[in-house]
């Protein structure tokens, strides 16, 4: 899936993630999280897997992390991803 | 006759907010409905939708019965809203707005081809409709008639009294006519009412006033929109300990007579007969639902 337009998704709300997508070469992912030390990895991996699995292969993503399990990060992704490669106007 | 399931509360989060997801289960509502229709402002449809889908997947909910309301099925949102929480998990949903039949067939048949598209058992997925309107509350016995699906009917004041033209008061009276026939369809039809939100969560006392005459009326339970008012509600729609120990005492009698299926008996010098017989078991019911037996 190729990235049209720059969107975004989330919060900065307790357990939310905020999450920016644009156009990219390759994958670049730009962190912000106060649990970045323990858990950096893992989040970033959640990110990576979901673009996967939207065969997404240029993206510039920029997430401010709140505490957000899993759920919501994939969720947040897959959110910002289809509106980021909605295909005609986008409101 | 349809299964009741225990519904004394359904406790409405808003489907945008992850933080909701963690916290609601933890004040033990009987269920969660979350709101992907009037909470969610029109531009947050889609992340609200996916966050429920995500949370269905990764999250257990123990005891607590997990609802959408889902978005009506004439607004653009609807059908995506089943066409992707259903394979993520969700089997209970509120169709708002209800005001007649077809609408539930409309949604029945959606259903029954989106569990057929993704292997799920057709019929597996159950409909609350919410009366909301004066056609709606009209039209109460059909819509509920309407599909085996249909497991309760919900009452929302707040639109019914805005399309009457009248103000929701605190005592409630402009409501009567509405309650008392949606209890009495919910009756015929073997199915749960379940009683519209008090909006001022504050008032404690005017709450619990309208709960109790809720239950009076014959509702199974009430919508809640803030976690205070779970435990108010349960202790109205929960058999008193006296109640319990009234009717197991009925029933231990009733079975040793051997009138379960009728004749008359006399208990602690007061008749007893099928009709008291039922009403100790759905007592006995409830007190298990609750955890109280």
């Amino acid at each position: 899936m190729e990235i049209l337009r720059p969107s975004i998704v989330g919060s900065v709300e307790s357990n939310d993630i905020l999450i920016q997508i644009e156009k990219g070469n390759g994958i670049k992912i730009n962190l912000e999280s106060s649990v970045k030390k323990q858990y950096g990895e893992d989040i970033e991996k959640v990110i990576i897997d979901t673009l996967k699995e939207l065969n997404v292969k240029n993206a510039q993503i920029t997430a401010t992390d709140k505490g957000a399990l899993d759920f919501t990060i994939v969720a947040r992704m897959k959110t910002v991803i289809k509106r980021a490669t909605k295909k005609g106007d986008v409101a | 006759m349809k299964e009741k399931e225990l519904c004394r509360t359904m406790l409405f989060c808003p489907a945008t907010n992850p933080k909701l997801y963690l916290d609601a289960p933890t004040f033990e509502p009987d269920s969660i409905i979350f709101d992907l229709e009037d909470a969610v402002k029109y531009d947050e449809k889609d992340s609200a939708r996916e966050l429920l889908a995500e949370a269905l997947k990764f999250l257990e909910f123990g005891k607590v019965e997990i609802y959408a309301r889902i978005n009506p099925l004439y607004t653009e949102f609807g059908e995506i809203d089943v066409r992707r929480l259903v394979p993520a998990g969700l089997r209970k949903m509120r169709l708002p707005m209800c005001e007649s039949k077809e609408q539930v067939i409309e949604l029945s048949k959606l259903l029954e081809e989106v569990e057929k598209e993704n292997g799920i058992e057709v019929g597996s997925c159950k409909i609350q409709a919410s009366l909301e309107t004066p056609l709606g509350v009209k039209n109460a016995y059909e819509i509920a008639k309407a599909s085996e699906r249909i497991i309760s009917i919900s009452f929302g004041a707040e639109d019914y009294t805005r399309l009457l033209g009248v103000d929701r008061t605190k005592d409630g009276s402009e409501l009567f006519f509405a309650r008392t026939q949606i209890a009495n369809v919910a009756s015929i039809a073997g199915i749960n009412a379940i009683d519209t939100v008090w909006a001022d969560f504050n008032d404690v006392e005017g709450f619990k006033k309208e709960a109790k005459f809720g239950k009076q009326l014959g509702f199974a339970g009430k919508s809640c929109i803030h976690p205070s008012q779970i435990e108010v509600v349960h202790k109205v729609f929960t058999p008193t300990d006296e109640e319990i120990e009234k009717s197991i005492i009925i029933l231990d009698a009733v079975k040793k007579a051997g009138i379960e299926k009728g004749g008359v008996i006399k208990v602690n010098g007061k008749m007893v007969d099928i009709p008291v017989i039922e009403k100790a078991r759905r007592i006995v019911t409830l007190a298990k639902g609750a955890g109280k037996i």
